[in-house]
This record gives structure tokens, sequence and C-alpha cells, in this order.
């Protein structure tokens, strides 16, 4: 038993329907997400990132599988046995109850003394700057403060765990990257294991710690921020995670013969047919790079500049340049140039 | 652009809409506003105007048979207010808070039975049931009076109950599960309170409901049970005296603060 992991899922399964409509939500998730860590699920629209939470929450219990706490089996503990709490994506705050009394609410259903609860509510209303706010009732906060309310409501009970849906999703840009170094901040004081569910590449990579890549109800990658994005596993977690440029070719040992007939340097790629990955931004122009491409169109983006660039077979490539002060890069659509990728930067992919 | 573009059909521009909506609420208020106005008229007519004056007011008051009928009509319609909403909330719950179920909609037509059967079927029904009873027992309270008066009820209460049920998120359930309530805290500290406005606009139009009922009562009554409307049934058999208007008057006031009551409950939701 591991006492350093806060939650684990171990061959976690969750299937809906029957028959021609069975769905399966998830299937056979393995993960375990370690005490005081900022874990982010990310994966596209329905590939099970909501059920997962569910089956942490005991909302839901899996078809097959189980979900441990702390190294407990909690699969048959119903949700108001398990320490782990819940902001939710449409916030759910009780209505009928004002700020302080939503809050309140957790820890008075675990009997604490009113003592206790008094000066923990204020201290949370410092915590996500609400202090003025504690009578009102929910209807008359905006919509970031209700998202604080939630917050605040959910670490009241210092949960060993705080499970958060998408929780910034029904923001506008400017209140979401504020609310976004809020969460972390709050992760950061309280020390409490944070699940962030999302499905915006860019918060993932911002504020985790660990990313878990989803797919169709199956875990595709597990790993910090940098690994998943410098080392992706296969082509859906490359592509998912930001921009790339995919080329397929033939490894032999520590070179890749790519469909245009040209060579890359890839140190490892191992032998027979693989999918090569190389960011936009790792493409520099050089009279001696490997590959010959034509310029198609340059598009100015402030500090950048994104080439779009055709191989010999047609396939299409983006470089990414730093805009020089000028702002102009000096290439006409058109132009023939030599492109090689950055030493080291190549990745190679399990089809997937 | 097609050069005849079809207005969006309009009653209020159809020719002698004005007209017959005018016509409608004269209908509706007139004989209202008339039995009113007679009502502090200080004759012993219904039609001749006498003069202004309380005294059919007095009258009814003073009356004891009045008394005792007012008195048992608010019994029987605060018991049957109680029951019936007590059995339309257990009945919203039972059919709201779950999945779509196999003869739902059957179960939804056997709640509103008594909206659909007509009152005088369902009048002979009870009288005969509670004849037997009556006979076997020996009992010949109110509480039949109560009973019937509760089950024609539920469906009234079951239908604002229900409403808002329905427009509750469950998510707000689950919160308070994963905050911890267990699931009897959860309906008494979320559910209910949310609940509360379409039980209590149930209660209040069930109240409403049995205060005026005269069908069902007239069956089932026993010798010497007359509530306000049987009673006043009972008068008009006889000499017709503005004492009825008196009460009539009366009974619309409290009807009105009620009814008053219960749409400014059901408005403010959420
Ligand atoms: N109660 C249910 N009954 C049937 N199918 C369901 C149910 N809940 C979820 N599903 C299905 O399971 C899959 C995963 O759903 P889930 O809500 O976990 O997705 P998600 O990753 O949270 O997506 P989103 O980003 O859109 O919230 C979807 O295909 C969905 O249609
Ligand atoms: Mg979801």
């Amino acid at each position: 038993m591991t006492t350093d992991t806060a939650v684990e899922a171990v061959n976690a399964a969750r299937h809906y329907g029957q028959g021609q409509y069975a769905v399966k939500a998830l299937d056979d998730v393995s993960l375990s997400i370690r005490k005081g860590e900022f874990f982010t699920l990310l994966g596209p629209s329905g590939c099970g990132k909501t059920t997962l939470l569910r089956l942490i929450a005991g909302f839901e219990t899996p078809t097959s599988g189980q979900i441990l706490l702390s190294g407990k089996d909690i699969t048959a503990i119903p949700p108001n046995r398990r320490r782990v709490n819940t902001v939710f994506q449409s916030y759910a705050l009780f209505p009928h109850l004002s700020v302080a009394r939503n809050i309140a609410f957790g820890l008075e259903m675990l009997g604490r003394p009113k003592s206790e609860i008094a000066p923990r509510v204020t201290d949370m209303l410092r915590l996500v700057q609400l202090d003025q706010m504690a009578e009102r009732k929910p209807a008359m906060l905006s919509g970031g403060q209700q998202q604080r309310v939630a917050l605040a409501r959910a670490l009241a009970p210092e949960p060993e765990v705080l499970l958060l849906d998408e929780p910034l999703s029904a923001l506008d840009l400017k209140l979401r990257k504020e609310m976004q170094l809020e969460l972390k901040r709050l992760q950061t004081e309280t020390g409490i294991t944070f699940v962030f569910v999302t499905h915006d590449q860019e918060e993932a990579l911002t504020m985790s710690d660990r990313i878990g890549v989803m797919k169709a109800g199956k875990l595709q990658q597990v790993g910090g921020p940098r690994e998943i994005y410098n080392g992706p596993v296969n082509r859906f977690v490359a592509d998912f995670i930001g921009e790339t440029n995919f080329l397929t070719g033939t490894a032999a040992g520590d070179t890749v013969r790519i469909a245009t007939g040209e060579t890359l340097a890839v140190p490892g790629a191992g032998q027979g047919p693989v999918t090569l990955a190389i960011r936009p931004e790792q493409i520099r122009i050089a009279d001696d790079g490997p590959l010959t491409a034509t310029l198609t169109q340059t598009v100015y983006f402030g500090t950048d500049t994104h080439c779009h660039l055709r191989l010999g077979d047609g396939t299409d490539l983006v470089a990414r340049l730093q805009s020089p002060p000028s702002g102009d890069v000096g290439l006409s659509a058109g132009q023939t140039l030599r492109l090689a990728p950055v030493p080291g930067s190549v990745q190679v992919l399990e089809e997937g | 652009m097609s050069e005849r573009r079809a207005k969006p059909f309009s009653i209020t521009a159809m020719p002698g809409f004005a007209t017959i909506a005018i016509l409608a609420f004269v209908l509706l208020y007139v004989p209202i506003i008339t039995m009113v106005i007679y009502s502090f008229n200080a004759s012993n007519s219904v039609a001749l105007w006498g003069g202004f004056s309380f005294r059919w007011y007095a009258i009814a008051w003073e009356n004891d048979t009045v008394q005792e009928a007012t008195v048992r009509s608010l019994v029987i319609a605060v018991s049957a207010a109680l029951i019936a909403s007590t059995l339309a909330t257990l009945a919203a719950l039972g059919t709201t808070r779950r999945k779509k179920f196999k003869g739902q909609t059957f179960v939804y037509v056997m709640i509103n039975q008594p909206l659909m059967v007509p009152e005088i079927v369902t009048a002979v029904a009870l009288l005969i049931f509670f004849a037997a009873i009556k006979k076997a027992t020996g009992y010949t309270g109110l509480a039949y009076l109560i009973l019937a008066h509760s089950a024609f009820c539920v469906p009234f209460a079951y239908l604002p109950i229900r409403a808002r049920l329905e427009g509750m998120d469950l998510t707000l359930e689950r919160a308070a599960a994963d905050l911890y309530a267990t699931p009897f805290q959860t309906f008494r500290r979320i559910t209910l309170p949310l609940m509360a406005p379409g039980i209590a606009a149930g209660a209040m139009l069930s109240f409403v409901i049995s205060l005026d009922d005269v069908i069902i009562t007239e069956f089932v009554k026993s010798a010497g049970q007359d509530t306000l409307p049987t009673y006043m049934l009972g008068q008009l058999r006889r000499a017709v005296t503005p004492e009825v208007n008196a009460i009539s008057t009366a009974l619309l006031g409290l009807t009105v603060l009620l009814l008053t009551a219960f749409f400014l409950l059901t408005r403010k939701r959420g």
C-alpha cells in the first residue's frame, strides 16, 4: 500500500446502455494520482472525463474495477462518506442559502461544532476574496463570484481530493486567466490534491503538475506537461496537445527515410514504418537542411510568423519563425526553401 | 421577397375581438359585483335596493347554524389541504425523482383521476362506499368528509408540487451528497426547502377547492353536517335573503386572499 497516492483507479470501467446502444464511457482505466498534486484530465468532448470524476466522487459505481482513496477501496462507499469534494461545472450552489451557509454546509453535515464552523467560513471567504458577500444569495453574484463560492464550499471541509469539472469553461477569457492563477494559488496554499478536468490543452499545460490525456474512454498518456508536449506517445496525443506536423516514413536504426525520399536523422527511430511528429517551432530554415519545401503562404501573428510549406510529395508542414523587428521574414510565396528540424526535436510515435 | 408576406395569426386583430372580450368579462364579473353590492343591501330582498347596511353580515354572523357550518368548512378544508398536500408531495417525489419508468403516464393519470371522472360519479361511489363503512362501524363523524375532500384535492396539490420539482436541478442533491449530507439530510436541507413554495401553493389550492365543494359534500355528509356551501344551497330552497350574498361575499374575500398568495408564491421561484 502506497500512502503517497491520493486516488487510484484500478481497471475502472463504466459502460452505459445495452446492445447496440452500449457506450464504453470509461474503458479499463488505471491511474494513480499523487497526494498534493495538480492533476489534469484532458481530452475531447465525450471521452469520459466526467465519468471518471463521477466514479471518484461516488455518484456512479464502476461497471468493473475499483477506486481507491489513500490506498483504501472506496468503490462501494456512497458519496457522502468519501472525503472528496466536487466543484461542479454548473456550480450547483444552493439557491436558498446565503454564500456563508453554502460554504458552511459541508462542515455542518460533518457535525462540526459552530465554534469551529464560523471562523472556517470567514477564512474561506477571505481566501476567495468574497468577505463582503457572505450574506448574499447565490443569484445575486456574478458568474466569477459564484465560481469562487463553489470553490470555497468544496474546500471548506478540507477534502483529501478536490474534483473540478471544467470549472472555468463558463467564464470569459480574462476572468478565466485570473481564475487559473487563483486555482493554482489555492492548490499550492492548501496542499489539497486537485483533479481538474478540461478540454483546453493550454489550460492543462499551464496549470498541471501532471496531465492524463484521454480518448474514447481510454487513458492515452500520463505525464508532466513538458513530457507530454515533447514526448507524446501517439499521434492522437501529439495532435491534441499543441500544433504539430506529421511525417510518415521508414525507420532504419537512427535514420528515417520519409515519403519524399529524403532522410532525417532520428536517433533511436527503430525499424520499419513510423510516424514522426515535429512541432512548428522546432523547424528552422537552413541551407544545408535535409528537407526541401515550397513556401505556400506566410501568416503574421505578431511575435511569430507561420510559414505554410509543401514537401515534394505534397505533405503540408507549418513552421513557426520568430518575427524579426521589422515584422517581415523576407520570404515570398512560391520560394523553395531547405528546412532542418532542431536536433532531438523529432518525435517517433506509435500509431494511435 | 414575397409580396403578400403572411402576417402571423393574431387573435387580437380579428374583427369583433374587443366586443367579445368585453362581453366575456361582463359575463364573468357583473354577477359577482352585483352579488357583492347586494350583500350590503338593507332591505329583505335580493333584488330591490334598500340602502347600505352591514345588517346581513351581522345576521349571518349571529346565526348559530352558519357559525357551525363555517367552523366545519374550515376544519374540513384545513385537514384536506394538509392531507392532500402531504400525499401529493410523496406522489410528486415518487414520480419525478427517478428515471422514466414503464407506466409513468398511467401513474400520472391514476393520480389525476379526480380531475377526469365526473364529480357526481365520485360522489355516488363515495356515498355507497362510506354507507357500508358507516353501517359496519357505526361511526358517523367528520372523518368521511375529510377523507373524501382529501381525495379529490390530491391532483390540485400534485400539479404545482410536481412542476416545482421538475424545475429543480438534480445536481443540487448531488452537491449535497458530495458535501457529506445523508439522503435524509439532503431531503430535509435541500429538496424540501426548495419545493416548499410548491407545497404551499398546492395546499392553498386544495383549501380553496375543498372550501367550495358542494356535490361530494352533499352526498357524503351525515345529518347535521352542513358545510357553508351546502347550508347555502339549503337556504336557496327556501326564501332567499341577502344573508346568502353576505356569506358568499365573505367566502369570495377569503378565496381571493388565498389565490393571491398562491400566485405570489408560484411566481417567485428560483
Ligand atoms: N448517463 C449516461 N447514459 C448513457 N451514456 C452516457 C451517460 N453519461 C455519459 N454517457 C456517455 O459516455 C461518454 C462519456 O461521457 P462523459 O460525460 O464522461 O464525457 P466528457 O469527457 O466529460 O465530455 P465533455 O467534455 O463533453 O463533458 C459519452 O459518450 C456519453 O454520451
Ligand atoms: Mg464532462
